[in-house]
């Protein structure tokens, strides 16, 4: 990695993780475990892999990402702060009545969304459209897409899927975030979505399959896909949900729980050594 | 009356779209399989590098109209009203509707006109679906002339819009260049013993009834609703001040349709009149020629005459 380090990266994930459980804590409600799985996706994509401009949110010419899972809201949102969207100090509102941080990602209100989500399974079919209007445009923009693994059991994911293949939509990229768990337990208990890297291959798009927690990784994956012609890219991630704070990873039950005072002390404090750790 | 022109207002939705197309070149049409059924055929015909056809999803279509019209196409996206507004509605609500997205819904095949293909095929609750949706306008124009400037208002519109078209040719009554604003009923016929309110193709069926009732000495005031969504409510009032009665005439259920909409606005402003509605009393449709179905189920002239003499009888 050049430009901005990896550890800049890394930094950054960091402050991601930390907005998630200061805005789920505040909130007493919302989804830090799915949050947590996708911080180094989003420092990655908004720092180095997607063309944005903060300054300029509905710059016409501008990559988008849509975040499918929109319940991971949290990470999204603390990562627009971070880049600069809306003031970080809006973090702490999310949830609440008189906020735009909405539960679920809201494109008219916050600055930097560029898709309304949280209703699984449509997300990708926005984005899908997204993609597809650039082609028409002949417009050079690329669309990104964070779904759940769970989220693919829903038809649609695959009736977008297809449709993307179909028009040889080669500057989409669909991340799943296969962190293994669902609301209702292990995504094999619940609706087994696996093998998950055939089932897009057999859909017609050119997979990569990373481990979603390593910021290296992800830019390897991204780029791949920037070589990819005539198909879509599915980059099909392990993570671990909750990551970075001890209690929460691979548990379900932090999948739309938000954390106690006890429990926001010490993941905070968790995340801060983190922090401290690499900024040295 | 031999030489009636008859024009199912889809393909007047199609024609409309062609012209669409020459002038406006961020405008793409969407269909699910149906384009010739639809009448988006025509454009996919005119501008086939403008027509998008996703296979047989409608769901994954109107999340994917809403991504292009995020990035700023004006986007007609057409199915069956039953699929459109029936199996498609969350991804309207959520990926359209709740962004304000610059999509326009045609959706064909509205009512028991159907015909033939029988009750899974014939939507008579889509006005009330897509009416909860908050900012969905809804456009139900009554003939081809219509169909096609309701088809240009909705373009000009900024904002969801449902557009409900039916498969049969009806009759058309108004001028080729009928003018069409948004929110705004007409009063085709003046009068003042009773106002039939009417959407689609009962509108023609009121006109005869007005001739009909006419001619036994009852003053009725036809008004076509073209826009269900937001509702006129200034004409209504003004017809149930003037008339004291109000008949309402949809291709729809009477449940949550037109009749709902003016029932809403009669009962809310403290003046209300006697009211009943003509629409599908509520049941599921059945095959058999559109002509002989609207007869089965009450949406012709007769059986508006004799909703308008009970209900003067209320008075």
């Amino acid at each position: 990695m050049d430009a901005i380090t990896k550890k800049e990266l890394s930094v950054i994930a960091t402050k991601i993780r930390l907005a998630v459980i200061e805005g789920t804590f505040h909130a007493k409600s919302g989804h830090p475990g799915g949050s947590l799985s996708i911080a180094d996706d989003l420092a990655y994509l908004y720092w180095k892999g997607m063309n944005i401009d903060p300054a300029d949110p509905k710059w016409p010419g501008r990559d988008r990402l849509v975040l499918s899972k929109g319940h991971a809201a949290p990470a999204l949102y603390g990562a627009l702060a971070l880049r600069g969207y809306f003031s970080t100090d809006l973090i702490p509102t999310l949830r609440k009545t008189d906020s735009i941080l909405q539960g679920h990602p809201d494109m008219k209100h916050i600055p930097g969304v560029d898709m309304s989500s949280g209703s699984l399974g449509q997300g990708i079919s926005c984005a899908v459209g997204m993609a597809l209007a650039a082609k028409l445009d002949g417009a050079d923009y690329r669309v990104y897409t964070i779904l759940g693994d769970g989220e693919i059991s829903e038809g649609q994911v695959w009736e977008a899927s297809m449709f993307a293949a179909a028009k040889g939509l080669d500057n989409l990229v669909v991340i799943v975030d296969n962190n293994n768990l669902q609301i209702d337990g292990t995504v094999e208990e619940v609706n087994s979505p696996y093998p998950i890297p055939e089932k897009f291959a057999a859909f017609g798009f050119h997979v990569i399959e990373i481990d979603g927690n390593d910021l290296d990784q992800i830019e390897a994956a991204c780029n791949e896909a920037k070589t990819v012609k005539g198909k879509p890219t599915a980059i099909v991630q392990k993570t671990v949900k909750g990551k970075g704070v001890s209690f929460m990873e691979n548990q379900c039950s932090w999948h739309g729980a938000a954390p106690k005072q006890a429990e926001y002390d010490i993941a905070m404090a968790e995340l801060t050594a983190r922090l401290q750790e690499l900024e040295g | 009356m031999a030489d009636v022109i008859k024009i199912a207002t889809r393909d007047a939705y199609g024609q409309a779209l062609v012209e669409l197309g020459n002038e406006r070149q961020d405008i793409v049409v969407m269909d699910a399989d149906l384009a010739a059924a639809t009448k988006t055929g025509a454009f996919k015909k005119a501008h086939p590098d403008r027509f998008i056809n996703t296979g047989i999803a409608e769901g994954n279509m109107m999340s994917i109209a809403a991504g292009l019209a995020a990035a700023g196409k004006l986007v007609f996206a057409s199915s069956f009203a039953m699929f459109a507004a029936g199996r498609a509605f969350e991804q309207i609500r959520n990926s359209i509707g709740y962004p304000h997205l610059n999509v326009k819904i045609g959706a064909t095949h509205a009512g028991v006109s159907v015909g033939e293909d029988g009750a899974t095929h014939q939507c008579c609750e889509d006005i009330g679906i897509m009416r909860t949706i908050p900012g969905m306008v809804i456009l139900n124009p009554a003939d081809g002339p219509e169909a096609r400037a309701a088809v240009r208002a909705a373009a000009e519109w900024d904002g969801p819009v449902y557009l409900r078209f039916g498969r049969l040719a009806v009759p058309v009554f108004n001028e080729e260049n009928v003018e069409f604003v948004i929110g705004k009923g007409k009063e085709l016929v003046p009068g003042t013993d009773v106002t039939v309110i009417a959407t689609g193709l009962l509108v023609n069926e009121a006109l005869i009834a007005a001739r009909q009732l006419a001619e036994e000495g009852v003053s009725v005031r036809v008004i076509n609703m073209a826009t269900i969504k937001p509702i006129d409510k200034d004409i209504i009032l003004k017809a149930a001040a003037e008339t004291g009665a109000i008949v309402t005439a949809e291709e729809h259920n009477i449940i949550g349709g037109l009749g709902s909409a003016v029932a809403e606005v009669l009962c809310e402003s403290g003046r209300p009149v006697p009211m009943l509605r003509v629409g599908v009393e509520d049941t599921f449709g059945r095959s058999g020629p559109a002509l002989e179905l609207l007869e089965l189920y009450g949406l012709t002239a007769p059986h508006i005459a004799e909703k308008v003499k009970a209900v003067i009888a209320m008075k």
